[in-house]
């Protein structure tokens, strides 16, 4: 009954690259779960391992990479041990994913059209000039003008923002219940960028589907989502929605982020850094993977990792700090 | 009186590059009839979409290309002018301006150790009598912009995209530069480095008192950072003004629709804020629309703005608009809020 209620459940996911240099633990046990029709922002600096996460979701990892912990279920069902054929149906049909730079994931030697009608006929028995209608339709419904003269054009023959349409309208082809949105606009000039959020937050509303947004943009992540995960070092650090992540931060990764970035109120003041380099993979500390760059660590932090502490409903944090102010209120109280 | 003030002027600079198109040659505008000024100390952020000519202005100043058109005019003395044909040999110049790249990956050459980058340009000047001069002034700089001295004898791909950029800065600063050109120098680092950079580049200014013109597409980076503020378009500039006054009271439709793209980092205010979408993508600067660059895209464009392109007007002290139609759309506006 409760399984029912979301479209998909990742639990205790763990992913691997095994490079030269040793086991690279890029995801570490991150759980989330999605509802129908909503949005998820993942939000993350490079090297939080939020891109590996939805690329374990699709199991497109790089070759040397591997799951080798917990669960992905699609609809109470674990895909995680779905065989590659399984995993081909699966792609494309239930989920699909849209990239970051629309420029290299098309495949220039193939015009648009037959590169959209491919991944039509792929998961239907449509004939091609079937899919070739269809690709017409979801041309004009992501707001290509001309659709049939764009359809018989190379992917160069595109604008930047024309092509993350042709993406997103090949990511539509099958109706997916889920989207995954890894970066998709940050190769994008802002006045595009805007086209595109507003974009797939209308076919969102017309096609029901829930968006999986992956970004390290606070701002795209502000107007989008109705639930956010702040990941770092392979770990969620913070959840909650929009408004408990932006105006009641609870981890101090959370709260050294917002207070880095140029904001309206904070036009006229210094911006405060958040100290350090981000983390490397390889040489994790044994703690929080936060403790090197924080300016509130504590002795605990450096040797346990903190686990996920309640604060409201919709609100949970795992930071050490939490923990000690409830145990000083218990403390008074 | 204001003449004087100035370090850095640029008037009708123009710069066209040639491209060819089957058998002919035609010229691609990149840069087209753009006047501005920079005081000292001052920061002038530039801003615009891809493909604007933001970075053709900002590496045509430092004359690492050859301008089509124009006059520029540095520290009181006249580096280049089209007209009078004066044409200087930049090499003296360069040892007061400089220039910060965007990818700090790529600009640093990965044979060199971070000392020899840094002390490259007080070689090429010759600014150092002993060899323990050219060392305490590489240490020195090292340590302006927070890098280790035993930092010195490595190389660059040692380093994390923020230190990395660390270094480009210290390249620039070894020749003790009056004016630094930073073309996207943050657009390449993560979100919490970026503060970082940001920061070290407002310390120098109050430090040293180099004036800078920030190249960048993210508003809010470079409305934090600058003093005033120019929006280009198709090699154009349209509106320049103080960063606040700006940023609060746009004048001209494209800055209005570039500031509301702009996702704010606020659930609250991206709920309420309601974006003006921009139709369509940026023309190709090869087929230029006719008068205002804009007008394909404006959503107030009328017939007279096809024949004529609008020169920059002031509207208030120290605002300058380049539309046809500044009252009409005021108006309108106006009626909007009204209803």
């Amino acid at each position: 009954m409760e399984d029912k209620k979301y479209i998909l459940e990742v639990n205790d996911l763990h992913t691997s690259f095994f490079t030269d240099a040793g086991e690279v633990n890029a995801v570490n046990g991150v759980s989330f779960k999605l509802e129908p029709g909503k949005t998820l922002g993942i939000v993350g600096e490079s090297g939080s391992g939020k891109s590996v996460t939805s690329y374990s979701i699709m199991q497109i990892l790089a070759q040397t990479g591997r799951i080798t912990g917990g669960e992905v279920l699609y609809k109470g069902q674990d895909i995680t041990k779905y065989s590659e054929k399984e995993m081909q149906k699966f792609r494309g049909s239930k989920c699909s994913i849209i990239f970051q730079d629309p420029m290299t994931s098309l495949n220039p030697v193939f015009t648009v059209g037959y590169q959209l009608e491919e991944a039509i006929m792929l998961h239907t028995n449509k004939t091609r000039a079937q899919a070739k209608e269809r690709a017409i339709e979801l041309l004009s419904l992501v707001g290509v003008n001309d659709p049939e003269k764009r359809l018989k054009q190379y992917p160069h023959e595109h604008s930047g923002g024309m092509r993350q349409r042709d993406m997103i309208a090949m990511a539509l082809a099958c109706e997916p219940d889920i989207l995954i949105a890894d970066e998709p606009t940050t190769a994008l000039d802002v006045t595009i960028q805007a086209q595109i959020l507003e974009l797939m937050q209308k076919l969102q509303k017309k096609l029901g589907m829930a968006i999986i947004m992956v970004t390290h943009d606070l701002g795209v992540i502000a107007s989008m989502c109705d639930e956010i995960i702040v990941m770092y070092g392979g770990r969620v650090c913070e959840r909650g929605t929009a408004d408990d992540i932006f105006y009641a931060p609870a981890h101090e990764y959370t709260k050294g982020l917002l207070r880095s970035i140029p904001r309206v109120e904070n036009m006229n003041q210094k911006l405060v850094p958040i100290g350090g380099t981000p983390i490397n993979l390889l040489n994790m500390p044994k703690g929080c993977a936060f403790c090197p760059r924080c300016d509130e660590a504590m002795k605990i932090c450096l040797s346990e990792v903190p686990d996920e502490l309640r604060i409201s409903d919709s609100h949970l944090a795992s930071c050490w700090m939490n923990v000690k102010e409830l145990f000083e209120s218990n403390k008074e109280a | 009186m204001s003449e004087e003030k100035y370090l850095l002027e640029v008037e009708h600079l123009k710069q066209y590059f040639p491209v060819k198109e089957g058998f002919s040659k035609v010229p691609l505008k990149a840069v087209d009839d753009v006047s501005f000024a920079i005081k000292p100390g001052e920061t002038l952020g530039l801003v615009g979409e891809s493909g604007c000519g933001k970075t053709t202005v900002g590496r045509t100043l430092l004359r690492l290309y050859q301008p089509t058109a124009g006059r520029i005019t540095f520290d009181g003395e006249v580096l280049f002018d089209s007209e009078k044909k004066i044409d200087v040999d930049m090499q003296l110049y360069r040892k007061k301006m400089q220039m910060v790249f965007q990818d700090p990956y790529s600009s640093l050459d990965p044979r060199m150790t971070v000392e020899d980058i840094i002390g490259e340009p007080l070689d090429v000047h010759k600014l150092y009598s002993s060899k323990a001069e050219r060392r305490d002034k590489i240490l020195s700089l090292m340590e302006t912009v927070g890098l280790n001295a035993e930092h010195a004898m490595r190389y660059a791909h040692e380093f994390s995209g923020g230190q990395r950029q660390r270094i480009g800065i210290a390249r620039a600063l070894a020749v003790n530069p009056k004016f630094i050109v930073c073309d996207e120098p943050v657009s390449a680092l993560d979100v919490s480095i970026q503060a970082q950079v940001v920061n070290m580049f407002e310390e120098l200014q109050e430090k040293l008192g180099i004036a800078y013109l920030f190249i960048a597409h993210d508003l809010l980076v470079v409305r934090h950072i600058s003093d005033r503020i120019a929006v280009m378009y198709l090699g154009h500039i349209m509106e320049i003004a103080d960063s606040d006054e700006l940023n609060e009271n746009p004048i001209h439709p494209y800055t209005h629709s570039l500031l509301s793209a702009v996702p704010i980092p606020d659930p609250n205010i991206a709920r309420q804020s309601k974006r003006i979408i921009l139709e369509g993508d940026v023309p190709s600067p090869l087929k230029m629309p006719s008068g205002c660059p804009f007008r394909t895209r404006c959503p107030y464009a009328q017939e007279d703005c096809a024949k004529v392109m609008p020169a920059l007007k002031e509207v208030s002290p120290g605002h300058s608009v380049a539309c046809h139609h500044i009252e009409d759309i005021s108006r309108i506006k106006k009626g909007v809020l009204l209803n």
